[in-house]
């Protein structure tokens, strides 16, 4: 007995949601052992988690406030990746962006109030895309790979970060915290609703995801920017400007990141330290891939990450299993993707056993 | 299994005085190497191979024949391993091989030498003929091995040096290590995968004497191509597929080209004719024009030449001798280092292809699934592909997806594209559909100058002489096309007049009429570039 592998021609739609469903059901099937090892119900702990993400306005304010810098990272690491872009470097320009905001929103600078919103949006999205253009400037020119640079420069914006807050940023009247002065009030994003913690970053990444969804399906960008990434050679022959479309993609990919920064500023921190992100960055990479790259399915994809570590805080703290549970649905789910997609792109035969004849 | 006879085999296409041809053949080869049977390969919906039979006999030279997508590269990957037939047994000497192993092809000896090499270039020849076969660092092996393969060279007259570096040899030594590393393991049948591309017409001629003297020394050879002379003076038995089936078979002494032309396509082929030339006004004028190797593979030197409105000039050479600058000055990717380009009177200054195809230039590229197509993209999209920006194709940066469409179901209608619609994703359609989608693409325009790099590099006689027929339609309209090719037989179809590249250095070899093969192939390996042979002082 044995199998082979062949690729697939053509993969419905119904066929790539029906692997993503069986992608999360075997990660929950996986992930139901340490609950078990860890002397829960398996059952009980999910619907705790549902519960805890979904269960009351609170939860449900709290799981789209986690999933609103996740949409995102994760637009900036889907419009990066579909143009073969390897941009790792989203949580550095979430910093970056998150600082751009503070320097120009805290009144360190003389603008009129009712532009500070706009300001405080573009400073933090350009300065966020000009931390990957440069990297992608460095590829261009000298050949650096872009996936060593951005992920390195994370740290370098960390540290740099520190430094400011520590330094010349450090808000006098923190008691001493490790902690930017604040937004100016005019600066900062309304809540959505009176007393819940969500805010209007949350639209601005519903937008930022339907603008890119009708920018790869409807605009001469997009479709340069496919071409670009799905044939390199053929869009240079095509005269299709290769380094200049990768320039514009580098800049909407760290902007988004950077407006991801922008938003926990404005939207729920009001000033800037360096725990502002744990790792959105980084999640927004498994954002992206659990979505396939889809800009709409970033923002599912982002709501499911996010549910899955809000309701696993509050099953934890039911529990006391503890809530890195959180971190291996997360992980297996994506290794379950990965997976999926493997089977997407190829069809597995079974074939009997071989006649070895002649003999 | 053995009872059958070459004669039997011969097919509906044989003819009368097959009987005795056939009988003196089945004598010699009476022995099967390898049989495949009733082979059946479906992908999805597609039939690639549909019922095939093919027998190889001991000593016997097979030529396997067919167009892209015809099945040839199915069937090997079949007798190969690397596919799995969904019916049928591929049987070698007495023995079945276990579908999908490629393993067990190799190990009873089936050996492959493909188009592109699979060679280590920075190994000797030695080492990677006993590369895979043996672990490398053996004490004493490398002797006894050296001992095997000089035994191989004096039998086969496969001539090469075996302690230099690959990356030093030719290419045709090259394909010679190539072929040495499959007979050191004691291959049984050996198959060549278009074995001539890349050689120069007296190249070739030396691989077809090594071929025979291997086949009189027993070896079975599978030899596929798409060059009908070449498969006429080579082989001994020709095989063709058509649409996954074979065709028909016949022994070469019988066959003649019209016979196995119609054969391949199904339907008699209309042969090209060409009229006089009535070239105008200069088009393409090159001025000591230098090219840096870097840009292209190899370096172009100073090379002038004209190129006139509604004639067709043809470039013959090796590949790999400066072709690929030319195409690249011509395609806008590429300014010279030194010298001028001059289209229409003005240097072309700067590397741009949009500014090029605004200016009338159809480009082919030479490989065109690397660079002529995006493969995940829809023949709608590829047909806009140079063209996104502009009408009818955008507006304001939104693209007209149904005016994308209109043309692409034009271009299928008008071009013959054979697909299931304007939305097939390009890597789906087969070489000469693809190929046929570029030239919709840029013929569309109704071009000054058409850049046919390589224009039918392996597409069936069908699409040829329909791409063929195109081009000289062009020209007869008044553009002036450039033809690189490394087929001679299609530069003396098409052209009015030969250039010869030779290490970056360009002749003029003047009218093809006044041309035959055998001086083009001494210009094509370098001997009097000064003073062409066979043109008239």
């Amino acid at each position: 007995m044995s199998f082979r592998l062949e690729p697939r021609t053509h993969t419905s739609l119904r066929l790539k949601l029906a692997v993503s469903l069986l992608a999360a059901l075997v990660a929950l099937l996986v992930v139901a052992v340490p609950v078990l090892l860890a002397g829960g119900n398996p059952f009980s702990a999910y619907g705790l988690i549902v519960q805890g993400a979904f269960g009351s306005p609170f939860a449900l304010s709290e799981t789209l406030n986690r999933a609103t810098p996740l949409i995102l990272t994760g637009l900036a690491a889907a419009v990066a990746f579909r143009a073969r872009l390897w941009n790792i470097g989203a949580e550095g320009q979430l910093y970056i962006g998150a600082l751009a905001a503070v320097l120009v929103g805290s009144g360190l600078l003389a603008i009129p109030a009712p532009l500070l919103i706009p300001a405080v949006m573009i400073a933090g999205f350009l300065a966020g895309g000009l931390m990957m253009v440069v990297p992608t400037i460095l590829k261009q020119r000298f050949g650096a790979d872009e996936v060593v640079i951005t992920l390195l420069l994370n740290f370098v914006v960390i540290l740099f970060v520190q430094l400011l807050i520590e330094g010349p940023l450090k808000d006098p009247l923190a008691m001493g915290w490790p902690q930017s002065v604040p937004l100016l009030a005019e600066a900062r994003f309304d809540k959505l609703v009176p007393r819940l913690r969500m805010h209007w970053g949350l639209v601005v990444g519903l937008a930022a995801a339907l603008l890119l969804w009708l920018m790869v399906r409807k605009t001469v960008l997009g479709f340069e920017i496919k071409a670009v990434g799905e044939n390199q050679a053929a869009a240079r022959f095509a005269g299709i400007p290769v380094h200049r479309t990768m320039l514009k993609v580098a800049l909407m990919s760290g902007g988004l990141a950077g407006l991801a920064g922008v938003g926990e500023v404005a939207g729920v921190k009001f000033y800037l330290s360096s725990d502002l992100s744990p790792g959105f960055g980084y999640s927004g990479i498994v954002v992206a891939m659990l979505a396939g790259l889809s800009p709409i399915g970033t923002v599912f994809a982002a709501l499911f990450v996010a549910a899955v570590f809000v309701g696993a805080d509050s099953m934890s703290r039911a529990t006391g299993i503890s809530n890195y549970l959180a971190d291996l649905v997360v992980a297996l789910s994506l290794l379950c993707v990965l997976v999926g997609s493997f089977f997407l792109r190829f069809r597995v035969r079974y074939q009997r056993p071989a006649l070895v004849g002649g003999r | 299994m053995g009872g059958r006879t070459t004669a039997g085999l011969a097919g509906r296409a044989g003819q009368s005085g097959e009987h005795d041809k056939g009988a003196t053949l089945a004598n010699r080869q009476a022995e099967i190497v390898l049989s495949l049977q009733g082979i059946t390969k479906r992908f999805g919906p597609l039939v690639a191979n549909d019922g095939l039979d093919l027998t190889l006999h001991r000593g016997e030279i097979l030529a396997l024949l067919g167009e892209n997508g015809a099945g040839k590269t199915t069937l090997m990957n079949i007798l190969f391993g690397h596919y799995v037939q969904d019916e049928g047994s591929v049987r070698v000497a007495d023995q079945i091989l276990p579908p999908g192993s490629p393993g067990a092809a190799l190990a009873a000896g089936v050996g492959m030498v493909h188009q592109h090499f699979a060679l280590a270039e920075n190994l000797s020849g030695l080492d990677n003929i006993r590369l895979g076969t043996e672990p490398l660092m053996r004490l004493g092996a490398s002797r006894a091995a050296r001992r095997k393969i000089e035994r191989i060279i004096a039998e086969s007259g496969l001539e090469v040096d075996l302690d230099r570096r690959v990356a030093a040899l030719t290419v045709g030594e090259k394909q010679r290590v190539e072929i040495l590393k499959a007979l050191y393991r004691d291959v049984r049948v050996l198959i060549l995968d278009e074995p001539t591309a890349v050689l120069t017409p007296q190249e070739a001629e030396g691989l077809f004497t090594v071929l025979r003297r291997l086949a009189a020394n027993g070896l079975g050879v599978i030899f596929i191509s798409h060059k009908l002379g070449e498969v006429l003076a080579v082989s001994h038995r020709i095989a063709v597929l058509r649409a996954g089936r074979k065709a028909g078979e016949l022994l070469t002494a019988q066959a003649d080209r019209r016979a196995i032309a119609d054969l391949m396509v199904g339907k008699a082929v209309a042969e090209v004719r060409r009229s006089a030339p009535t070239p105008g006004k200069a088009l393409v004028e090159f001025r000591k024009v230098s090219l840096a190797r870097g840009v292209a593979r190899a370096p172009l030197t100073d090379a002038s030449f004209t190129l006139r409105r509604g004639e067709i000039v043809g470039i013959a050479g090796v590949s790999g001798n400066g072709q690929a600058a030319i195409a690249a000055l011509l395609s806008g990717l590429a300014v010279p280092s030194s010298g001028q380009v001059l289209l229409d009177g003005t240097p072309i200054t700067s590397a741009n292809p949009r500014a090029l195809v605004a200016a009338g230039v159809a480009r082919m590229p030479e490989d065109r699934q690397h660079d002529g197509v995006v493969g995940t993209m829809s023949i709608a999209d590829n047909i806009a592909l140079e063209e996104v920006r502009g009408k009818p194709f955008a507006r304001f940066g939104l693209l007209d997806r149904k005016a994308m469409r209109a043309r692409a179901n034009a271009a299928i209608a008008a071009y013959d594209i054979r697909c299931p619609g304007s939305d097939t994703e390009a890597r789906l359609l087969s070489g000469g559909n693809a190929q046929k989608l570029i030239l919709a693409r840029v013929l569309e325009r109704e071009p000054r100058l058409i850049l046919a790099n390589q224009p039918t590099r392996g597409l069936d006689i069908g699409a040829q002489s329909e791409i063929h027929r195109r081009l000289i339609a062009a020209r007869d309209r008044g553009a002036a096309v450039l033809v690189i090719s490394e087929d001679l037989d299609e530069l003396f179809a098409l052209a009015d007049r030969l250039l010869v590249v030779h290490a970056g250095q360009v002749s003029d070899a003047g009218p093809s009429a006044a041309l035959d093969r055998g001086s083009v192939g001494l210009l094509m390996a370098g001997q009097s570039i000064t003073a062409p042979l066979g043109v008239p002082a």
